[in-house]
């Protein structure tokens, strides 16, 4: 069993590259061994995945699976990963998710093709993503963050729709822009702590015995600030998600919404609270106002887009916003709305961009205005998996979205922190934007599912969903329902972890 | 010190005399070579640089001295002796079509290009001002020639007297103050000048003059700002190879002799130098970067491109003199810089090599569709990019990290460095990601014509991409290298 406890995590995170070189290095003819390797390997990953959840002790809070090998000797990094109750959430989200994704790309790729291309970057990107959630060591996980930037860049850049330059190069530029400062502050950390050490683990010793001065926490948390918030991304850092995301093509979309942003959120879970205690207490008010300006803004956003992708896009500022405040109260009850927040959204945010991809594919528009509406009548199962997920995303009770919008406004309640008024307003800013987002969303469902097919619509035959699309979707919409129904799947694993972790803020 | 008569030390110089004796035979095969054989001088470069190679590998780990103590072999010479032995059979590898394809002075080039490799290889364990100054002049000198060799060509001849009438000025400034040098601390040789200088000549405004001139002499040969103008004309004006020869050893050769000079000679001064470098490191990244975003000529843009890099190589210079393990790390991490830099921009120009045979002036677009085209090729070109610009998992990463983390060691001026540096890398990602757009995003108007480059040229950008990600994995196989030695220990 300890062959196993050792390599299972590794294999999870580089079954995917090696598929991506197999993949690279196969020459084919057809266009289907490429399709059929990621399958397998994306596959093979999610089975280890969901067998590490059978081995998982859910009543300890330490790491597990870990392994610790020397890696570069010179600073004393080393290939540190582990993962708890916090990374195991969104390290199965990521290895499902990308599997869902290699299945639906089996049938379904954007143009201009090139499986193999498209499929070896898809990998790529999952290496770098599930190694981002379990690397405990700062330079392992710069690394697995960096690693996703070039394959998505070129998912957008080449296989993106009518605008995917610009939309690449910017998404680069922003979060590289971020990532680097956020670079320093992981050599500060290096350098201020005794004895130096990139090690999440042994960091967090050292905050919790001999933390950093204050005024170099500050400091250090500002540079990681950077990277997480452009990543995450909170308001006013937003700015290149909304032509990412509608830009990418779908597979690229589901990804980029339902993995990349959590990232950011992960990070400050991780990094930057535990080590940075001091300054985190400091950065919290600022972080929820932003937040906060985040969810009003985005559905006030919502309201106004005419592209349906936009619109979704924009939404998932909203929710990250709500994941955001979960993190700044720094309470147990927060992170763990946030880390609920973060599957739930990648979830129904990802399933969401897979129906806009099916929508466009059949409509040849992602105008609501051009759609038309009357969806529930012409393709009746897609136009109701549109509106359930809508509702989810909303966050009708019962379902995923719920409990993590509405488990952060609680916790807005009792913050950790001392500045309570500030934090109850936010509170009310939050409920605000929650029915601000149920109007956006009851506004596009009405306008592209209900109402009458439009004339000009009514002889065009438009295929409902097709089976390849049922694989990839019935996992996300069963998912939908049952966290929504029994949130304990995952705050039930989160909670010690989270517990531990906010040991340090309760006042 | 040490009496002149000692006998000298021939293995200590081997690398050296295997290089010379092979540049010699060049010329003189050249000239039993008929006319259409001219190329066959070629493989006798090759081979005698394989020669250089094998005789450096026979000195690893030899601490010896010759020509009494001017010239000194310690694992820094070593280092440098293989590094630009490699880095002679790589140029020879690109130049071999591009110069059999011109049909001109084949003989001359090569000749002339282990000439100026015989230079740089005399660098690494120069630790004398007269040794330095030696090993920096024929270093430049065939330099000028190999620039105009394409002489035709008007642009060919102007990047040659460009290079010649700016590097004549600079050697002039610089031998000025290696003169004034030996004026106030009475000694060429870098250890006693460093011993001289931490005395009461410390405070000595001649002395301080003459440091300054020095580094002006040196600023000119790795291209630094204010004296970086002459490099984009030369690089375009000169042959292809050329450029990449300059771009990569040329620069790398300066960059040995400065860490030398500062960290071995000057380093009691540092107080007074690292501010100037401070500014010079700044200029010169932001300078080659922001000039670089508007080429549309690969060439030239690689020309700022290499300032920006050379900006990035300053920075651990303004670091100096705050404590012993930054100076240390400082060090190192140029070293380590060089040689990743070497590799990734050696890559890029073999490329350019390749593709300058079917678009002499290769501009960005010529580079359209290339993933179509050579996928391999332009799999390698990306790789080279991205590690140019800094991003992980390739090797020029780890060049930045270890220059960032001696920065923010430094505190100070470095954390500040460190952020002006970060913000290039992200300004030079734009101009980067242009090739990788032309390659991969642009639409494809025309049909995919197959592209065939020279099998050298291929193995090169091969080799040199898997070193690239290599180190990128596992960059503790580079970070054994940069030996902080006694050298920079300093007395």
């Amino acid at each position: 069993m300890s062959g196993w406890d050792t390599w299972a995590l590794t294999l999870a995170v580089f079954l995917p590259a090696a598929g991506a070189v197999l993949i690279a290095v196969v020459p084919s003819k057809d266009d289907r061994t490429p399709r059929v390797l990621a399958l397998v390997f994306s596959g093979a990953a999610l089975a280890v995945g969901i067998a590490m959840l059978f081995g998982f002790d859910y009543g300890a809070a330490g790491f597990q699976f870990t392994v610790n090998a020397s890696w570069i000797s010179a600073i004393h990094a080393t290939y540190h990963i582990g993962t708890d109750g916090i990374s195991l959430p969104l390290l199965e989200l990521t290895l499902l998710l990308s599997f869902l994704c290699a299945v639906y790309s089996y049938r379904i790729l954007p143009s201009p093709g090139r499986p193999r291309a498209f499929l070896a970057l898809m990998l790529l990107l999952e290496t770098g993503m599930a190694g981002t959630f379990v690397a405990l060591d700062l330079i392992l996980f710069f690394v697995f963050w960096e690693l996703v930037l070039v394959p998505m860049y070129f998912m957008i850049g080449v296989w993106g729709s009518s605008n995917r330059q610009y939309a690449a190069i910017k998404f680069f530029l922003y979060t590289l822009f971020g990532s680097v400062f956020m670079l320093l502050g992981f050599i500060a950390m290096y350098v201020k702590s005794l004895p130096h050490t990139f090690d999440i683990v042994a960091l967090q010793h050292q905050a919790a015995v001999a933390p950093f001065a204050r005024n170099v926490q500050l400091l250090i948390f500002a540079g990681i600030f950077l990277g997480f918030a452009v990543k995450v991304p909170l308001w006013p850092f937003h700015t290149w998600l909304p032509d990412a995301h509608t830009e990418a093509p779908t597979v690229g979309s589901v990804l980029l919404a339902g993995i990349l942003l959590k990232m950011g959120g992960y990070g400050f879970i991780r990094i930057a609270l535990p080590i940075l205690p001091d300054a985190a207490k400091v950065w919290a008010p600022i972080i929820a106002i932003l937040a906060t300006i985040a969810i009003v803004y985005a559905a006030l956003a919502c309201l106004a887009q005419s592209d349906l992708k936009r619109l979704i896009a924009f939404s998932s500022v909203g929710h990250m916003g709500f994941v955001m405040l979960g993190i700044a109260t720094l309470s147990a009850v927060g992170i763990n709305a946030a880390i609920f927040g973060m599957v739930a959204h990648g979830i129904i945010t990802g399933m969401l961009f897979f129906e806009i991809g099916s929508i466009y594919d059949r409509y040849h528009t992602r105008q609501i205005a051009e759609l038309g509406g009357g969806m529930l009548l012409k393709v009746p199962l897609l136009g109701f998996v549109f509106a359930f997920t809508a509702i989810a995303s909303m966050g009708l009770p019962g379902l995923a979205g719920f409990w993590g919008e509405v488990l952060s406004l609680f916790s807005a309640y009792a913050p950790a922190s001392e500045h309570i008024a500030l934090f109850r307003t936010l509170m009310v800013f939050g409920g605000i934007g929650t029915i601000l987002t149920a109007g956006y969303i009851l506004w596009t469902i009405q306008r592209v599912a209900m109402g009458t097919v439009p004339q000009a619509r009514v002889d065009e035959p438009v295929a409902d969903v097709t089976r390849i699309e049922w694989l990839a979707w019935v996992p996300m919409l069963a998912g939908i329902l049952i966290l929504g129904l029994i949130p304990r799947l995952v705050t039930g694993v989160t909670n010690d972890a989270v517990t531990v972790l906010t040991r340090v803020f309760i006042r | 010190m040490i009496p002149a008569n000692l006998p000298i030390d021939f293995h200590a110089i081997a690398p050296q005399l295997v290089m010379a004796g092979t540049l010699f035979l060049v010329l003189i095969v050249d000239l039993f070579l008929p006319n259409d054989r001219k190329h066959a001088s070629m493989p006798v470069a090759f081979l005698g640089a394989t020669g250089a190679l094998i005789a450096s590998l026979t000195l690893i780990g030899a601490d010896r001295a010759t020509f009494g103590g001017s010239f000194v072999v310690d694992d820094f010479t070593v280092l440098f002796d293989v590094f630009f032995s490699l880095a002679a059979m790589t140029i020879l590898a690109l130049s071999y079509r591009y110069v059999r394809d011109g049909r001109t002075f084949q003989g001359e080039y090569y000749f002339l290009l282990l000439c100026s490799f015989l230079g740089a290889m005399t660098m690494g364990g120069s630790r004398d001002l007269l040794m330095l100054f030696i090993s920096l002049e024929l270093v430049s000198a065939p330099a000028f020639l190999l620039s105009g060799l394409r002489k035709s060509d008007p642009r060919s001849n102007e990047a040659a007297l460009k290079f010649f009438l700016i590097s004549v000025l600079s050697t002039a400034v610089m031998l000025y103050g290696m003169s004034l040098i030996y004026g106030v601390t009475g000694t060429t040789r870098l250890a006693g000048i460093s011993r001289a200088l931490a005395g009461p000549e410390a405070h000595s405004n001649l002395a301080l003059a003459a440091v300054l001139f020095v580094v002006a002499g040196f600023a000119f040969k790795v291209s630094a700002f204010p004296f970086q103008f002459w490099a984009p004309d030369t690089y375009e004006g000169a042959p292809v190879p050329v450029a990449a020869y300059l771009s990569v050893a040329s620069k790398a050769a300066g960059f040995v002799g400065l860490l030398q000079l500062m960290f071995a000679g000057f380093l009691p001064v540092a107080h007074f130098w690292a501010p100037i470098f401070a500014l010079l490191s700044l200029f010169t990244m932001f300078m080659g970067n922001l000039v670089a975003l508007q080429q549309r000529q690969v060439v030239r843009m690689l020309a700022y491109s290499s300032i920006a890099q050379a900006g990035y190589m300053l920075l651990p210079f303004a670091l100096a003199g705050s404590s012993a393990s930054v100076n240390r790390a400082a060090f190192s991490s140029v070293v380590l810089y060089i040689l990743i830099y070497a590799a990734m921009n050696l890559g890029t120009f073999a490329i350019v090599i390749g593709m300058s045979r079917e678009s002499p002036s290769v501009l960005i677009t010529d580079f359209s569709g290339l993933g179509r085209r050579f996928p391999a090729i332009a799999v390698a070109m990306a790789t080279f990019l991205v590690s140019l610009a800094g991003i992980p998992p390739t090797a020029g990463f780890w060049g930045k990290f270890f220059i960032f983390t001696a920065a923010i060691d430094r505190g100070g001026i470095g954390t500040w460095l460190a952020g002006a540096m970060v913000l290039n890398s992200v300004i030079s990602l734009v101009y980067y990601l242009a090739i990788v757009r032309a390659m991969w995003l642009d639409p494809i108007t025309e049909p995919v014509r197959p592209i065939r480059l020279p099998a050298l040229v291929t193995v090169v950008a091969m080799v040199a991409m898997v070193w690239v990600l290599l180190i990128g994995v596992f960059p503790d196989l580079a970070a054994h290298f940069p030996p902080f030695t006694v050298l920079a220990a300093g007395p």
